[in-house]
């Protein structure tokens, strides 16, 4: 998607990510409301007072994690905001990833959770890395050089950091069945049931799983197939709709390589669960 | 959305980011509700270490509180429960549910409804 350029990306990601979050947002929401063991490790590492942002924060689900710091969570879905804004003593609002509402270098903390993987072409994904780490307080960590003349950076432990989760192209035990080498590009089907073509009823929890995100064959052969598809059909039955989604899977690398585009430094980072995910700060001005 | 969020927002164009007449944004036609929620006073204490108390006093008088102090508590003055108390209802519980935040440097409106300001920008100022 590299020859894509930005206004054909807005409309692009308008079609296939922010149009179908918003139809199926109370099916996606209920079937999201077990935090990542990473995302939840970093939220409880906070100091109490903390003041932090969460960019893409979908449904809200890290918004109960810790209620000793500040969180402004965001999202671009109204339908999603509107659940996000329930969870106290947080606040949400309606915002693109690329042009938040917030000052710049003041917050403790910022977590993106599998938002930034939406992103259409590369440029946009470090745009929205950039637009995080822009947020964080800058690192004031000392520059240390080492004898053979590399500069390291040691943070300080109050120093801004952001946590990064992205979907992974290395995920061949999943039932999607990706892998290495596969077509990083790819339309994921989302099927949310209805009854009677009212996509937005919420489904009892135990039969609200992504059980029908099945593999598309033709997707893992690499071609998006967008154009054919309005990001929604009917089944015969009428009882269910099929939505795509747009998603660019990470390969192994490539989000510390975005960081470190974006301007920042990774202190941390790994695999989870088919997901990248790393934890970063602002490199020090020069 | 609550009085305590504001002093966390600025103009979403790019422009103005840096502009100090975009911070605080500025409170229009706003149509104000009380939303009771459990008082915790170690988490007020923290966020008036965090908060910038000008723009915070900004904000205040455009909705219409008179009785915020001039200058940011500090030392014995956050022992106080009944202040805190006070500052629990301004920052928390006090909720903006219509209405616009305007910017100051260059009037763009953002509007507020149903307790939710949207800061999606038209495509001419992206
Ligand atoms: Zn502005």
């Amino acid at each position: 998607m590299s020859s894509r350029d930005g206004s054909t990306a807005v409309t692009y990601e308008d079609e296939h990510v922010h149009h179908v979050y918003e139809q199926i947002a109370s099916h996606f929401s209920s079937t999201r409301y077990k935090p990542w063991p990473i995302v939840e490790r970093f939220l409880q590492g906070l100091p109490d007072g903390a003041v932090g942002v969460d960019v893409g924060c979908g449904n809200g689900k890290y918004l109960t994690v810790n209620p000793k710091v500040f969180i402004l969570a965001s999202d671009r879905s109204q339908a999603l905001t509107k659940i996000a804004a329930q969870h106290q003593p947080h606040a949400a609002l309606i915002a693109d990833n690329l042009s938040l509402p917030h000052p710049p270098s003041s917050f403790d903390f910022a977590i993106s959770i599998a938002v930034i993987h939406h992103l259409s072409t590369p440029a946009r994904r470090v745009e929205a890395i950039k637009s995080v780490l822009e947020l964080l307080k800058p690192n004031r960590a000392l520059k240390q050089e080492s004898p053979n003349g590399s500069v390291s950076q040691s943070p300080d432990s109050s120093d801004g950091r952001a946590l990064i989760y992205v979907w992974a192209l290395e995920q061949k035990n999943s039932r999607r069945g990706w892998d290495e080498g596969m077509a990083q590009d790819v339309m994921v089907p989302w099927v949310t049931k209805s009854s009677r073509g009212t996509s937005s009823k919420p489904l009892k929890r135990n039969s609200a799983v992504e059980h029908s995100e099945t593999r598309q064959s033709d997707l893992s052969k690499g071609s998006v197939t967008a154009q054919s598809r309005k990001g929604e059909s009917l089944t015969p039955s009428d009882s269910s709709q099929t939505f795509y989604r747009y998603y660019h899977l990470y390969r192994a690398g490539e989000l510390e390589q975005d960081v470190s585009d974006a301007g920042g430094t990774v202190i941390e980072s790994g695999y989870e669960k088919d997901n990248w995910w790393a934890i970063i700060v602002r490199n020090s001005e020069p | 959305m609550k009085v305590l969020t504001v002093n966390f927002l600025t103009c979403a164009v790019k422009t103005c980011k840096t502009s100090p007449e975009a911070f605080p944004l500025h409170f229009r036609d706003a149509e104000l509700a009380q939303q009771d929620l459990e008082f915790n006073p170690e988490f007020i204490k923290n966020m008036l270490l965090r908060l910038d108390w000008n723009a915070f006093r900004v904000t205040t008088s455009e909705l219409g509180f008179s009785t915020i102090p001039a200058e940011k508590p500090e030392g014995d003055a956050l022992n106080d429960e009944t202040l805190l108390r006070d500052l629990h209802k301004v920052l928390l519980e006090t909720q903006v549910m219509e209405g616009k935040l305007v910017c100051g440097h260059c009037a763009h409106e953002y509007a507020i409804k149903e307790g939710i300001a949207n800061f999606l920008l038209p495509n001419h100022l992206v």
